[in-house]
C-alpha cells in the first residue's frame, strides 16, 4: 500500500520475534510432582493413621481417667436464694447458702475449682459484642458510640465502667447482681494487683464461652498444710452466698473440683474419638485390600478400558 | 500488504431517528447537498468509554451483573446495626477488589478498541476535493465523495466505480474478505463515466445516484445514475464494496456511496453475542440453587431464632435485654434471617467470578504462548482473542470448516500427470524406485530454460527426459496446456512472466507447460505466442469454447504456423472420456487406471484431449456458430449444440493431476479429531466436485465408506424425498448388519430419529447449497439434522455466509453440543459468530474471520493441539477447579449453620471477622488458582495419542449437577466435622493449666486453623502436578494463615485499635495447648480419609481413561489409533471425478473480444502494432464481421458477467434448470460413491 507510513509499524518490525518463549513456564513444562494414588501409598496411609489413631486414643483415654472430678449442682439446693434473688427489690438482702459433699478419695495434685453454668448463652451474637474493650484497656472512650448499648450509662447519666452485656452479667456469686452497684475498683480490696479490670474474676468472665454451657476458673486450692498433696477424703461444706440467679432462664450452676493433666481436665470424648477413628481407618485399609485382591482377578478390564 | 483491522462486532447501528431510509441520494462532489441526508460518515467507532465516562459507565455495567448488586445490597444491609452480624469490610474488601479488576481489564480492552479504530479511521485515501486529489483520512471520507484507489489497496467505502486505467472502465477485484471466493471478479463501470479518466473531468462530474438504502445484500445492487438528463441503471456490476482488494488494476475512481457502518460489508457482520461457555450457565444455575439453599437456610435459621428468643431469649433480657425496637421474637427472627443471609453469603463468594475469569486468562495467556502453535512461515502465533471460552474448547463435538484457506491454502500444484498411458510424477530414487513419503529427492532442474518459473517444483526428472528426447506426445500435452487455457500474461521485462490466472488451476497448468518448455508468452484476442523449447511460435486462435458448468470442458481451436487446425480439448474425466474416438480404447483404459490413482490421493484430474480438424469442416461450423451466436434466441442453446459436435472423437492425450495443496498436517488432524469423537462438517462456498475432493484428500470422506448421499434437490420435495432415501439406505445398512432393529413398515419421524443415532456403517452427506437453502426450511431441519447426523461426514457446498450460519444455528438449536466453527474468510464471519466458538485462520491477508473470532491461529492443524492439548486442560481445569470452590466455601460456611443451634440462633459467626474477610482472598485462594492454571492429568502428547481422553468433556462428565452435589456434600461432611469434633472436645475441656478452654476466642482459633489446614491438604490431594508454585502457594498459603493470625492476635495491634482486634493474645495461648493440636489432627483426619478412600476405589474400580493412561503406557487402543490415523486409504476401482475447474464461465468471451487485454501485453505481441485509442474500434469492427460475439460492445461483457454473477451463488444455476431436473431423476446417480454429472444427451426442445 501506497501510504504505510501512516500505519503503525508492523508488529513483527517492532518485536523482531512474534515467536513465544520457549520457557518452561510458558510451554507448560515445568518440572512439576506428580503424586498417584497408588495402592501401596494408599494402604500404608490408612494403616499408619488407624496406628497413630489408636495409639494417640489410648493415650488420651488413659491420661483422661486418672483425672479426679467432682461436680455439684447446687440450683436446686440454693432454690431459696434463687426466689429471693428474682425479686429484683431484694437486691440489697444477703442469701447464704451451703452445699456438702464427701470426698471418698483423696484428690492428689492441683485441684482447681470451677463455677459451672448452663444454659447461659454467652455465645450470643448481642451478647460477645456488648463490650468495649478500649474501656477496658483504660482508654477514655466515649461509651454512647461503643457497642455497649443498652449498658452503657446509669439512670443518673455516669457511664458505666466496665459497659457491656457481659461485664454487666459477670458471674459473682460473692459480688452483687447485675449493674454493678458495687463499683469495679472494689473487686478486689485485699490485693491490690488482683483489682480493677485487672482482676481475675472478671478476665475470665470477659472471656466469653463459645457455647451455652461451660465452665470457668474460679479458685486454685492452695496446697499449704493439711492440703499440701491435694484434698484429702472426708468431708467438706461450699458456703455460698447466692447472688446470680439462673433460674429464670432455666439455667443451671454447678461447682467443680478437678485435678488436670497434660491434656487438660477429664474429657473422655477426644480419646474415644481417636480410638474410633484409628479403628475405622485400619479396617478401611484392610476392605480396600480385600476390594482390590478381589478386582485383581478381572484386571484384564482395566486394559480394554 | 496491510491488512485492515477493524472489528466488525459491535457496530453501532445507523442511527434511524423515527423514519428508516427508503433511498439514497447521493451527488457526486456536492458535500452541502449530502450532508442534508445526515449519512453515516466513514468512520467507525468500536470503543465503549473515553476517560471521562469510563468510571460511571464502567461501574453501572459491572452492577448491572447480578453477582456485583448480590454484594452491594449485602454491604448495605451490613451498615444496618441490629442486622450487622459482620464488619462493613468483610464485604467491601472482596467487593472492591473484584471492582477492580474488571475495571482494569475493560480498560485495558477498551484501550485496544481505541486504537483499532483510530489505526483503521486514520487510514489514507486519495479523495478529489475541489479539483485535486488530497490525502484523507478514511474517517473524512464522506457520502458522494470521490476517491481514487491504487493497486492492490483496500477499497475504503462502497464505492461505484466511475473508471479506471484498463480499457472500457474495467477493473478487477478480490473479494476474499467479502465472499470468500479467491478468484478474481471483474467490475466495469457504466460506459458514460468510464471516460472520465482525468480530474478535471472527474471534479466537474455531478451525477447523482439513487439507489436502495443500505443493506446486507452483497450480490445485488439496485440504483439509477442520473446526468446530463439521462437515466443509467447501476447494478452490482459497478460496484466496488469495502473489503475487496483491487487487483491487476493501476488506479480507479469511485464514487463513495455508502461508507462507514452502511457498508455491505459493516451490515453483514452482525452483532457479537457474547459468549457463554456451558460451565458459565451451569454456573449460574448452581448459585441460583445456592441462593436457594441459603434461603432455607436463613428461613430455618430465622424460625429457630424465634422460637429461641420466644422461650429462652425472653427470660435471658435481665442479661441481654432485646435491641431497640425489637418487641417481639418473630421480629427478632426475621432480623436474624438478614443476619444469617450476611454471614453465610459466603457460598456464593464473590471471588468465585473473579477467580474464573482469572483462571482463563492464564488459560488464554497459555494459547498464546504455546510455540507449537506458533507458524514460522507467516511468524503468527495463536492467539486467544476473548478469554471467556477456555473450557469449552475441552467440549466441542461438532466442528463446521471452511474450506478454501482453512483446510487448503489455495495453492495449486501441477504433481502428476499420465501421457500417452505412462504416468509422470511419483517421487523416484536413483534407482528409478517409487518414494514413499518421507525423504525428499531433489527437486527436478528446470535450469535449461531461461523462462522457467523458479518456484514451480516437480520432483519427477523423467518428465523433463521425456521432453528433451522430443516424445511428440508429451509435447503436444504441454502445447495443449500452453494453448488451451484463459489466462492473461504479462511481460514487465524480457523473460519476466507473470500469469494471470483466473482460477488457480489453471495458473497450475500453464506454468507446469511453462517450466517443461512449453511457453505461454503472451495472447491477442486473435493469437497466442508460445515459446516451444525456445522457438518462439504463434499461433492463431481461432475460437474458444468456453468452459460452463454443464459442459465441464473448454476447448481452443487453434491454426499453427504451418497451417493445420486443431483442437484442444481439457475437461473433466466423466465427459471427456466418453467424446473420444474409439480407437482411443487401450489408452482410455490405462489412463482410467492413472485417473483414479490419482483421484484417489485427491489430486484433482482433467483429462486431455485433441483433435483435428479439417479446413473446409472448420469453415462450415465456423459458420454455423457465427449464425448462431448472431442469434437472437436460444443463442447458448445453440451453441452448446455447436461446440458439442465439434468436440467429438478426439483423441486422448493424457491427464494432468492438480493437488489442491492442503495445509499442513490437515488430514492427520481431522483423523485425530474424529477419533476425538468431534464431528467435522465442511461448509464451503466452493463447487460440489471441488469440496468432495478435497473431502477425500484430507480423508474426510474415504473408499472405505458404505455410501456418500450427495443431495442436489431443486425443490423441497426433491430435497425431501433424497433425504429420505438416505435414511432409507442407512437403516437398511443396520438392518442387513443385523443391528437387531425391529423395522416397521412404516416409520414414525421421531422413531425414524432414534434408529438413525445408531447406525451401522460409515455414511457422508454431500449437500448443495440450493438443496440446503429447502433443508433449512422450519418444515425440514430436524429431518436434516438427523440424517446429517447420521453420518461421519457432511460436506455443504456453495453455500452462503448466511447459510453457514442458519447450518451452525440448526445444530446449536437442536443438538445441545458444542459448536466450533473455523475459517479464514469474511464468509465465515458469520458462522464463526454463530457458533459457540469461533476460530480464525490468521496471517492469510483477510483478517475478518480472525476479528470475529474467538481464537485465531494460522494453521488448520493447531486445531487439535487447541481442542486436545488446551481444551482439554481448561476443561479439567475449570471443573477440578470449581469442584473445589463449591466444597471450600461449603465446608467454610456451613458451620456457621451448625454453631447456630449453640448460639440462640443469634447470627453470631464462628470465626474471627478477619478470617472471614482473608479466607477467600488470601488463604485459600491462590493454591487454588494455581491449580486452576496448572494442573495437567496427562502429559499433552497423551492427548494426541489417545483422543479419546476428550470424551468426558463432550459428554460434560467432570462438572455436572451430579458432581456438584458431590462436592457440596463433601463440603457439608467437612463443616459438620469441623464444628462438632471441636464442640465435643471443648464441651467440658480445661487446659493444662486449669483455665477453662472453651473460651468463643479459642474455639473460633481452633475451627478456623483446622479449615484451613483441611481444605489445604485436600487442595493437595486434588493437585495433581505440582509445580514449584504449587508448593510455593500451598505451604505458603499455610504459612500467611498463621502469620497474619499471629499478627492479628498480637499485643501490638491491640494497643493500637482495641475494639477491632479483640482476639488478643489468643492464637499464643489457644495454639500452645496440645490438646488444640491434637483437635485439629483429628478433624484432617477425618475430613482426609474418607475422600482418600472414595478416590482409591474410583481409581481401581473405575478407572477414566487418563487415569489408565497415566498408569499404563501401552495400551492396545494407541497402535489402533495410531493405524487408524496414518493409513493410507487404498481405492479400488471408484470411479469419480476431481476434474479442475474452479473458475466461472464467461472469460473465453472476454479474451476473444479482447476487452481485458492490457495494453502492455498487446503492445508486446505481434498482432496489434501500437495500442492506440482506436484499436478497440478496430478489434469490434473486426469482431463483428467474424461474429464470434454479441453485436453491442458494451452489452457483451454485461451479459457474460451477469452469468458469471449468476454461477457464483447457490440457488440459481446458471443454465436451464430444466436440464438439471432431467439430470436429477435420471438413473446414473447414484451408483459409485460421487454421482457423476449428467450430460444431456439432446438438446432441450426448442434448442432447434
Amino acid at each position: 500500500m501506497k501510504n504505510k507510513t501512516s500505519f503503525p509499524p508492523q508488529e513483527g518490525e517492532t518485536h523482531p520475534s512474534r515467536c513465544p518463549d520457549n520457557s518452561a513456564f510458558e510451554q507448560q513444562k515445568l518440572p512439576a510432582w506428580k503424586p498417584h494414588l497408588t495402592l501401596a501409598t494408599v494402604l500404608s496411609t490408612f494403616f499408619l493413621t488407624g496406628a497413630f489413631c489408636l495409639s494417640v486414643g489410648v493415650c488420651l483415654i488413659l491420661s483422661a481417667n486418672s483425672v479426679r472430678e467432682i461436680q455439684i449442682d447446687y440450683s436446686e439446693k440454693c432454690s431459696d436464694c434463687s426466689k429471693l434473688r428474682e425479686n429484683t427489690s431484694n437486691w440489697n438482702k444477703e442469701c447464704h447458702c451451703f452445699v456438702n459433699f464427701t470426698l471418698k478419695e483423696d484428690i492428689l495434685g492441683d485441684v482447681f475449682m470451677y463455677y459451672g453454668l448452663k444454659n447461659f448463652y454467652q455465645n450470643h451474637r448481642r451478647y460477645v459484642v456488648s463490650r468495649s474493650d478500649a474501656q477496658l484497656l483504660g482508654r477514655n472512650v466515649n461509651i454512647q458510640k461503643s457497642s455497649c448499648a443498652p449498658f452503657t450509662t446509669y439512670q443518673n447519666g455516669t457511664p458505666m465502667a466496665p459497659c457491656g452485656a457481659i461485664a454487666n452479667s459477670m458471674f459473682n456469686e460473692t459480688a452483687r447482681p447485675p449493674y454493678w452497684q458495687k463499683p469495679v475498683y472494689l473487686l478486689d480490696e485485699e490485693d491490690e494487683k488482683n483489682n480493677g479490670y485487672v482482676n481475675d474474676d472478671f478476665i475470665i468472665w470477659m472471656r466469653v464461652s463459645a457455647f451455652a454451657t461451660f465452665r470457668n476458673l474460679y479458685r486454685r486450692v492452695s496446697r499449704v498444710r493439711q492440703f499440701a498433696d491435694g484434698l484429702p477424703a472426708g468431708n467438706y461444706t461450699f458456703h455460698i452466698s447466692y447472688n446470680f440467679p439462673v433460674s429464670k432462664f432455666k439455667g443451671r450452676k454447678h461447682v467443680i473440683l478437678s485435678t488436670v493433666v497434660w491434656s487438660g481436665g477429664s474429657n473422655p470424648f477426644l480419646g474415644i474419638a481417636y480410638v474410633v477413628s484409628g479403628t475405622v481407618a485400619a479396617l478401611t485399609g484392610f476392605v480396600i485390600t480385600a476390594i482390590h485382591l478381589k478386582l485383581r482377578k478381572k484386571k484384564t478390564y482395566f486394559q480394554k478400558e | 500488504m496491510t491488512v485492515p483491522r477493524e472489528m466488525p462486532e459491535k457496530w453501532p447501528r445507523v442511527p434511524e431517528p423515527g423514519r428508516a431510509e427508503e433511498e439514497r441520494r447521493v451527488r457526486a462532489n456536492a458535500r452541502e447537498y449530502n450532508e442534508k441526508f445526515q449519512y453515516a460518515n466513514n468512520c467507525i467507532k468500536t470503543s465503549k468509554y473515553n476517560i471521562l465516562t469510563f468510571l460511571p459507565v464502567n461501574l453501572f455495567e459491572q452492577f448491572q451483573e447480578v453477582a456485583n448488586t448480590y454484594f452491594l445490597f449485602l454491604l448495605i444491609l451490613q451498615l444496618i446495626p441490629q442486622i450487622s452480624s459482620l464488619s462493613w469490610f468483610t464485604t467491601i474488601v472482596p467487593l472492591v477488589l473484584v471492582l477492580t479488576i474488571t475495571a482494569v481489564k475493560d480498560a485495558t480492552d477498551d484501550y485496544f478498541r481505541h486504537k483499532s479504530d483510530n489505526q483503521v479511521n486514520n487510514r489514507q485515501s486519495q479523495v478529489l476535493i475541489g479539483g485535486v486529489l488530497r490525502q484523507e483520512q478514511w474517517m473524512n471520507v464522506r457520502v458522494g465523495d470521490i476517491i481514487k484507489l491504487e493497486n492492490n489497496q483496500f477499497v475504503a467505502a462502497d464505492l461505484l466505480l466511475l473508471s479506471s486505467s484498463e480499457p472500457h472502465g474495467l477493473c478487477y477485484i478480490e473479494t476474499a474478505e467479502l465472499d470468500g471466493e479467491t478468484n478474481m471478479k471483474v467490475r466495469q463501470a457504466i460506459p458514460v463515466t468510464s471516460e472520465l479518466g482525468d480530474i478535471s473531468k472527474l471534479a466537474l462530474f455531478d451525477g447523482e445516484v439513487i439507489c436502495e438504502p443500505p443493506n446486507n445484500k452483497l450480490d445485488k445492487f439496485g440504483g439509477t445514475l442520473y446526468w446530463k438528463d439521462n437515466k443509467y441503471p447501476l447494478s452490482n456490476q459497478n460496484m466496488l464494496l469495502r473489503g475487496c482488494v483491487l487487483r491487476n488494476t493501476e488506479w480507479c475512481f469511485g464514487l463513495v456511496v455508502f461508507a462507514g457502518p452502511d457498508t455491505k460489508l459493516m451490515q453483514n457482520s452482525g452483532r457479537t453475542k457474547f459468549k457463554r461457555t456451558s460451565i458459565d450457565r451451569l454456573m449460574n444455575t448452581l448459585v441460583l440453587w445456592i441462593f436457594g439453599f441459603l434461603v432455607c437456610m436463613g428461613v430455618i435459621l430465622a424460625i429457630g431464632n424465634a422460637i429461641w428468643e420466644h422461650e429462652v431469649g425472653v427470660c435471658f433480657q435481665i442479661y441481654l435485654p432485646w435491641d431497640e425496637g425489637v418487641h417481639s421474637a418473630f421480629f427478632s427472627g426475621f432480623l436474624s434471617f438478614w443476619s444469617y443471609i450476611i454471614i453465610l453469603n459466603t457460598v456464593v463468594p464473590i471471588s468465585l467470578y473473579v477467580s474464573v475469569e482469572v483462571i482463563r486468562l492464564g488459560h488464554s495467556y497459555f494459547i498464546n504462548w504455546d510455540k507449537k502453535m506458533y507458524c514460522a512461515k507467516r511468524r503468527t502465533p495463536a492467539e486467544a482473542r476473548t478469554t471467556t471460552l477456555n473450557e469449552e474448547l475441552g467440549q466441542v463435538e461438532y466442528i463446521f470448516s471452511d474450506k478454501t484457506g482453512t483446510l487448503t491454502q489455495n495453492i495449486m500444484v501441477f504433481s502428476k500427470c499420465s501421457v500417452n498411458g505412462h504416468s509422470y510424477g511419483d517421487m523416484q530414487d536413483v534407482l528409478g524406485h517409487k518414494v514413499e513419503l518421507g525423504e525428499r529427492p531433489e527437486p527436478v532442474d528446470f535450469s535449461f530454460n531461461p523462462l522457467a518459473d523458479p518456484g514451480f517444483q516437480f520432483w519427477d526428472p523423467s518428465l523433463l527426459e521425456a521432453v528433451k528426447l522430443g516424445d511428440p506426445h508429451v509435447h503436444e500435452f504441454f502445447r495443449l496446456l500452453s494453448l488451451c487455457h484463459t489466462v492473461m500474461s504479462e511481460e514487465k521485462s524480457e523473460g519476466e512472466l507473470y500469469y494471470k490466472a483466473q482460477s488457480p488451476d489453471e495458473g497450475a497448468l500453464v506454468t507446469a507447460a511453462r517450466n517443461f518448455g512449453f511457453v505461454f508468452r503472451s495472447r491477442t484476442p486473435k493469437t497466442i505466442t508460445v515459446q516451444e523449447l525456445g522457438q518462439a511460435i504463434t499461433y492463431q486462435l481461432l475460437a474458444i469454447l468456453d468452459f460452463n458448468n454443464i459442459r465441464k470442458r473448454m476447448s481452443v481451436i487453434v491454426r499453427n504456423p504451418q497451417g493445420k487446425i486443431r483442437l484442444y480439448c481439457k475437461g473433466a474425466d466423466t465427459i471427456l472420456l466418453e467424446r473420444l474416438h474409439p480407437l482411443n480404447q487401450d489408452l482410455t483404459n490405462i489412463t482410467t487406471d492413472h485417473l483414479n490413482e490419482y483421484a484417489g490421493e485427491g489430486l484433482r484430474t482433467l483429462v486431455l484431449a485433441y483433435k483435428d480438424l479439417e479446413e473446409c469442416y472448420y469453415q462450415e461450423w465456423a459458420e454455423r456458430l457465427q449464425r448462431a451466436s448472431g442469434a437472437p434466441e436460444a443463442r447458448e442453446d445453440r451453441l452448446a449444440r455447436l461446440y458439442d459436435e465439434v468436440e467429438h472423437d478426439m483423441m486422448l492425450l493424457g491427464a494432468t493431476a492438480i493437488e489442491d495443496k492442503l495445509q499442513q498436517g490437515v488430514p492427520e488432524t481431522i483423523a485425530i479429531l474424529t477419533l476425538a469423537n468431534i464431528k467435522i462438517w465442511v461448509l464451503t462456498g466452493d463447487k460440489q466436485e471441488t469440496a468432495v475432493n478435497i473431502g477425500y484428500s484430507c480423508k474426510m470422506l474415504t473408499d472405505d465408506m458404505t455410501e456418500v448421499f450427495v443431495v442436489t434437490g431443486h425443490t423441497v420435495l426433491e430435497v425431501r424425498e433424497e433425504l429420505r432415501k438416505a435414511r432409507e439406505k442407512m437403516m437398511d445398512g443396520s438392518r442387513s448388519m443385523g443391528n437387531g432393529f425391529s423395522y416397521q413398515e412404516k416409520l414414525s419421524s421421531s422413531k425414524l430419529t432414534s434408529v438413525l443415532e445408531a447406525i451401522a456403517g460409515e455414511y457422508a452427506l454431500v449437500i448443495n447449497g440450493h438443496s440446503l437453502a429447502h433443508a433449512l426450511e422450519a418444515d425440514m431441519e430436524v429431518e436434516f439434522l438427523e440424517t446429517a447426523c447420521a453420518c461421519k461426514a457432511v460436506i455443504c457446498c456453495r453455500v452462503t455466509p448466511l447459510q453457514k450460519a442458519q447450518v451452525v444455528e440448526l445444530v446449536k438449536k437442536y443438538k445441545k453440543a458444542v459448536t466450533l466453527a473455523i475459517g479464514d474468510g469474511a464468509n465465515d464471519v458469520s458462522m464463526i459468530k454463530t457458533a459457540h466458538i469461533g476460530v480464525g485462520i490468521s496471517g492469510q491477508e483477510g483478517i475478518q474471520a480472525v476479528l470475529a473470532s474467538d481464537y485465531s491461529f494460522s494453521q488448520f492443524k493447531f486445531l487439535q493441539r487447541l481442542l486436545l492439548v488446551h481444551g482439554r486442560w481448561s476443561y479439567l481445569r475449570m471443573c477440578k477447579f470449581l469442584c473445589y470452590f463449591f466444597y471450600k466455601n461449603f465446608a467454610f460456611t456451613m458451620v456457621h449453620f451448625w454453631f447456630g443451634f449453640f448460639c440462640g440462633f443469634s447470627a453470631q459467626t464462628v470465626y474471627d471477622q478477619y478470617f472471614i474477610t482473608l479466607y477467600n482472598i488470601v488463604y485459600t485462594s491462590l493454591p487454588v488458582l494455581a491449580m486452576g492454571v496448572f494442573d495437567q492429568d496427562v502429559p499433552e502428547q497423551r492427548s494426541m495419542e489417545y483422543p479419546k481422553l476428550y470424551e468426558p468433556g463432550q459428554l460434560n462428565l467432570l462438572f455436572n449437577k451430579r458432581e456438584f452435589f458431590i462436592c457440596i456434600a463433601q463440603g457439608i461432611y467437612t463443616s459438620v466435622l469441623m464444628f462438632f469434633i471441636p464442640y465435643g472436645v471443648f464441651a467440658d475441656a480445661t487446659r493444662d493449666d486449669g483455665a477453662q478452654l472453651a473460651d468463643y476466642q479459642s474455639f473460633a482459633v481452633t475451627v478456623a486453623t483446622s479449615l484451613v489446614i483441611v481444605v489445604s491438604v485436600q487442595i493437595g490431594l486434588d493437585t495433581g502436578f505440582w509445580t514449584a508454585i504449587n508448593h510455593f502457594f500451598i505451604w505458603g498459603s499455610l504459612a500467611a494463615y498463621f502469620a497474619i493470625l499471629f499478627t492479628m492476635h498480637s499485643d501490638g495491634l491491640f494497643q493500637m485499635f482495641p475494639n477491632q482486634f479483640r482476639f488478643v493474645g489468643n492464637a499464643q495461648n489457644t495454639l500452645a495447648q496440645p490438646t488444640v493440636w491434637l483437635t485439629i489432627t483429628l478433624t484432617t483426619v477425618v475430613c482426609i480419609m474418607p475422600v482418600v478412600a472414595f478416590r482409591f476405589l474410583k481409581l481401581d474400580l473405575k478407572p477414566e481413561l487418563s487415569d489408565t493412561v497415566r498408569y499404563t503406557q501401552l495400551v492396545r487402543k494407541k497402535q489402533k489409533t495410531q493405524h487408524r490415523c496414518m493409513r493410507r486409504v487404498g481405492r479400488v476401482g471408484s470411479h469419480r471425478s476431481g476434474y479442475a475447474f474452479s473458475h466461472q464461465e464467461g472469460f473465453g468471451e472476454l479474451i476473444m473480444s479482447g476487452k481485458n487485454m492490457r495494453l502492455s501485453s498487446l503492445a508486446l505481441s505481434s498482432f496489434a502494432p501500437r495500442p492506440s485509442t482506436s484499436w478497440i474500434e478496430t478489434l469490434r469492427k473486426k469482431k463483428g464481421s467474424e461474429g464470434s460475439a454479441a453485436s453491442s460492445p458494451s452489452a457483451v461483457p454485461d451479459k457474460t458477467l451477469k452469468d458469471g454473477q449468476r454461477a457464483k451463488w447457490p440457488g440459481r444455476c446458471p443454465q436451464q434448470p430444466l436440464r438439471l431436473l432431467l439430470c436429477q431423476y435420471s438413473p446414473c446417480r447414484s451408483k459409485s460413491p460421487i454421482p457423476r454429472e449428467c450430460i444431456m444427451p439432446e438438446p432441450p426442445l426448442g434448442a432447434r
